[in-house]
């Protein structure tokens, strides 16, 4: 006997895709100057979606312009309630549009609706309920008795998890009073589409929100923009030293959340089950496609067979295909570009020595796709061990002692996250404290809260999201 | 050791030395037991129950779903164990059992009837008279449900459902000695029990994992019932609450599919107690799937002690057929 899901696809009835999306400045939907568009398209299928706008200096300088007006006339004079109830709002028409964002999002982005609807769009809205909240309690933030914003945001964010970075990006910045100009990703400018005309149903003032679509010499001319005063960047450690760069020497303030290359480390003692469940969701989560990712399995020598043969058999369960399927675990890679990044790096790991292993699974002839992997036979001196692959390609690494773990696990550029496996609270709490990494999950991986600030050491980053401490990098204390 | 026969030992140690290839021998000493148990991995409990709450998501439509209904009805022990059951409430359920829904001969009969034990005769000479043949009585045993009974009695309650036709012999463990650390006494009893069964029938053992609480005990109880001869593990009584939750269930099938992988040995796994509709059973298929795997999506591996939840999957499936719900009144009330 076995047991066969039968395709159970979410219906894409629930969306409504125009053809051509303009910029969104403030409040209205606005043709590019030049007139410029580019396409996006679905990685699964990659048909094409939307043309979108194409933003330049002079729509750069028009959005920011806009931003600015409506900080000095509108945000920055309301009441902190009445800032605080837009964005109660906004949360509640997020969660009233919650299957329609979900969907939206698995089209542009390619990752399953499963996790669109489960995670992105409901912890999205949180992040909204949360910093609602805060709007009429900034003293409290930690910056003094009186703070007050920084101005205009500039907000570039990624194609992974793209209106949930939405979401850490304008509701702290809208909450502390400051207004924004938001660059989404090229490749999934989507949901941050959808988001605007949510502003616009809850009414929120003109130019509070502008978002402007392009790709990174858009995002260029934002950072570089002198009307500008604070930058919040999500991506890659190569694009964040090119904004430091940017802004060096001028007042801008900046935020940085850039790469990882995090250690998920497997001690003798840890429940297996579980954590064998913690190393899928580690790496397989969102197709890998996550800077926190638990990217290097650190697994200790002794129980290193149980714990690959586990790990096989569950890969080999893995669902990998249409990320509109509710049955789908792994959906498709964002784009061609990631794509082949991600072969040529596990190309890489082949030439070097280590040994991959893939389950067998059929995937689909059209859009972008790459198989569950892990290697094993890793060391500290492969690639594949060194830079983010950004897929779902598991390096397993050994070690020996408590002492070799931490060792590896901070021997890395990175120093965004890590995991921890075992049963031993002293050990959870030894080890926790010798790891550089700014977010540490023990027995679980990849949990997101708004209350919960999330950033990285060395290479992963400047500043923190979330929380109070994210709040506070949106304000200065003032006198 | 003391109540244990010689012949008892001799098959103790024949089992294990089947079951146990490469682990420590368990001789029924406590050092053993305690041996053996330190083997187990423990079980995080809030990993186990996110992993079941995961797989509570799949969706399960169209031609699984009907598959999924036919399998879950095949593999319902229809279950009464009330103190006011007569014969003419068991004859009912065993009507039931061979031809679930009178107007549709295509749905497949329920895996067994389970019931008290001085019901098992009635049960047993009505589904032979009525085309039941194939179908199985299984009894609660051991001073069912609490097992707060001495050894005599248990045995004789035992003895009682295997004389009167019993082929399966649903039994309590002592929960009491397990709580209080005599694991021994836990395990020999099962050894014990299932000695007396020998080839007559088959042996589940009931965990009552509402009452020992904890996944990590669950996961405990499920290994020494296996060592020591169980043929199926069972979460439940039926009349403790909460009984089988998919995290229980979860760490069940677990168990049976690591004591398959160190001995070549699959165990079965009955879930028992709040299972009522067919989402909540379909559930339980697809923990089954994708834990143990579909080698046990099979009445002999896999059952559900149940009563009410047959009626559902009846409705579940006329939807399936017809287009259209029908009212209560068109499947039958036994």
């Amino acid at each position: 006997m076995t047991f066969e899901y039968a395709p159970a696809p979410e219906s894409t009835s629930i969306v409504n895709i125009s053809d051509e999306y303009g910029l969104f400045i403030n409040g209205k939907f606005v043709a590019p100057k030049n007139g410029k568009t580019f396409t996006t398209i679905n990685p699964a299928t990659e048909a094409v979606l939307a043309k979108i706008a194409y933003a330049e200096a002079a729509d750069v300088d028009k959005a920011v312009a806009a931003a600015r007006v409506a900080y000095v006339k509108v945000w920055s004079k309301i009441s902190p309630q009445e800032r605080g109830k837009y964005l109660f709002r906004i949360a509640r028409i997020m969660q009233e549009r919650s299957r329609e964002f979900a969907v939206l999002e698995s089209l542009d982005n390619g990752k399953p609706i499963r996790e669109s609807r489960d995670v992105d769009v409901p912890l999205a809205a949180n992040h909204f309920f949360y910093h609602a909240g805060w709007a009429d309690k900034l003293k409290f933030a930690g910056v003094g008795d009186n703070p007050k914003p920084l101005g205009v945001a500039g907000q570039i964010i990624p194609w992974n998890f793209p209106l949930l970075m939405l979401a850490w990006k304008v509701a702290p910045a809208l909450a502390a009073g400051n207004t924004v100009v938001l660059k989404p990703a090229e490749t999934t400018p989507l949901t941050a589409l959808l988001f605007a005309q949510v502003c616009q149903q809850a009414g929120l003032p003109a130019g509070v929100v502008n978002i402007i679509t392009g790709d990174g010499k858009t995002g260029s001319l934002l950072v570089n923009h002198p009307d500008i005063n604070k930058i919040a960047f999500t991506g890659s450690t190569a694009v964040g030293k090119g904004i430091a760069r940017a802004v060096a020497g001028s007042k801008k303030s900046v935020t940085l959340e850039l790469g990882g290359k995090a250690a998920n480390i497997v001690f003798e003692d840890a429940p297996i089950d579980e954590t064998i469940e913690g190393i899928v969701n580690g790496i397989f989560f969102n197709q890998g496609h996550v800077c926190c990712a638990g990217s290097r399995l650190l697994v200790q020598e002794n129980i290193h067979e149980e714990i690959l043969e586990k790990l096989k058999h569950r890969m080999s369960q893995i669902r990998v295909g249409d990320p509109l399927d509710k049955n789908t675990d792994l959906g498709a890679i964002n784009s061609a570009s990631q794509l082949a990044r991600i072969k040529s790096l596990s190309d890489a790991g082949d030439e070097e020595g280590a040994q991959r292993w893939s389950p067998e699974c059929a995937l689909p002839s059209k859009g972008f796709w790459f198989p569950p992997t892990i290697f094993t036979g890793v060391t500290q001196a492969h690639r594949i061990a060194r830079e983010e692959i950004f897929g779902p390609v598991l390096s397993v690494i050994t070690f020996r002692t408590p002492q070799e773990a931490i060792e590896k696990a901070n021997n890395t550029p990175y120093g965004l996250s890590a995991g921890i496996w075992t049963d031993k609270g002293s050990r959870i709490l030894w080890t926790a404290k010798h790891l550089k990494a700014g977010v540490i999950w023990a027995n679980t991986f990849n949990k997101f809260d708004p209350a919960s600030p999330f950033g990285g050491y060395k290479e992963s980053g400047w500043g923190r999201e979330g929380g109070r401490h994210g709040l506070s990098a949106y304000l200065k204390g003032g006198n | 050791m003391e109540w244990v026969s010689d012949e008892v030992k001799v098959i103790l140690f024949f089992k294990v030395s089947i079951y146990t290839l490469d682990m420590q021998l368990i001789d029924g000493s406590p050092q053993s037991i305690k041996s053996y148990l330190a083997t187990l991995s423990p079980v995080d409990q809030v990993g186990a129950e996110a992993r079941a709450s995961m797989l509570a998501t799949r969706s399960i439509k169209t031609t699984s779903k009907a598959w999924a209904i036919d399998c879950a009805i095949s593999m319902i022990d229809l279950t009464t164990l009330e103190g006011s059951d007569t014969d003419g409430k068991v004859k009912a359920i065993c009507n039931k059992a061979v031809r679930p829904d009178p107007t549709d001969p295509t749905v497949p009969h329920v895996g067994a009837i389970c019931v008290y034990n001085d019901m098992v005769e009635v049960a047993r000479k009505h589904l032979d008279s009525i085309g039941g043949k194939d179908i199985p009585v299984a009894a609660v045993s051991t001073g069912f449900p609490s097992g707060r009974a001495s050894r005599e009695v248990k045995k004789q309650d035992t003895l009682d459902a295997l004389n009167a036709g019993a082929t399966e012999i649903d039994m309590v463990i002592d929960r009491g000695a397990f709580l209080s650390g005599n694991l021994e006494k836990v395990f020999s009893e099962i050894v014990y029990i299932k000695e007396l069964c020998g080839d007559r029938a088959h042996l589940k053992v009931i965990l009552e994992t509402g009452e020992l609480v904890t996944l990590d005990n669950v996961r405990k109880a499920s290994f020494l019932a296996m060592a020591a001869g169980a043929d199926f593990i069972k979460t439940s009584t039926g009349k403790i609450s909460p009984a089988a939750t998919p995290p229980v269930v979860l760490v069940m099938l677990e168990a049976v599919r690591d004591f398959y992988a160190m001995t070549g040995v699959r165990i079965g796994v009955k879930p028992a107690g709040g299972i009522r509709n067919t989402k909540d059973a379909i559930k339980q298929l697809v923990l089954v799937n994708e834990t143990a795997g579909p080698e046990w999506l099979t009445p002999k591996l896999f059952r559900i002690g149940a009563s009410a939840l047959l009626n559902d999957l009846l409705m579940q499936r006329m939807k399936l057929r017809d287009g259209h719900y029908q009212g209560p009144n068109y499947v039958t009330l036994d």
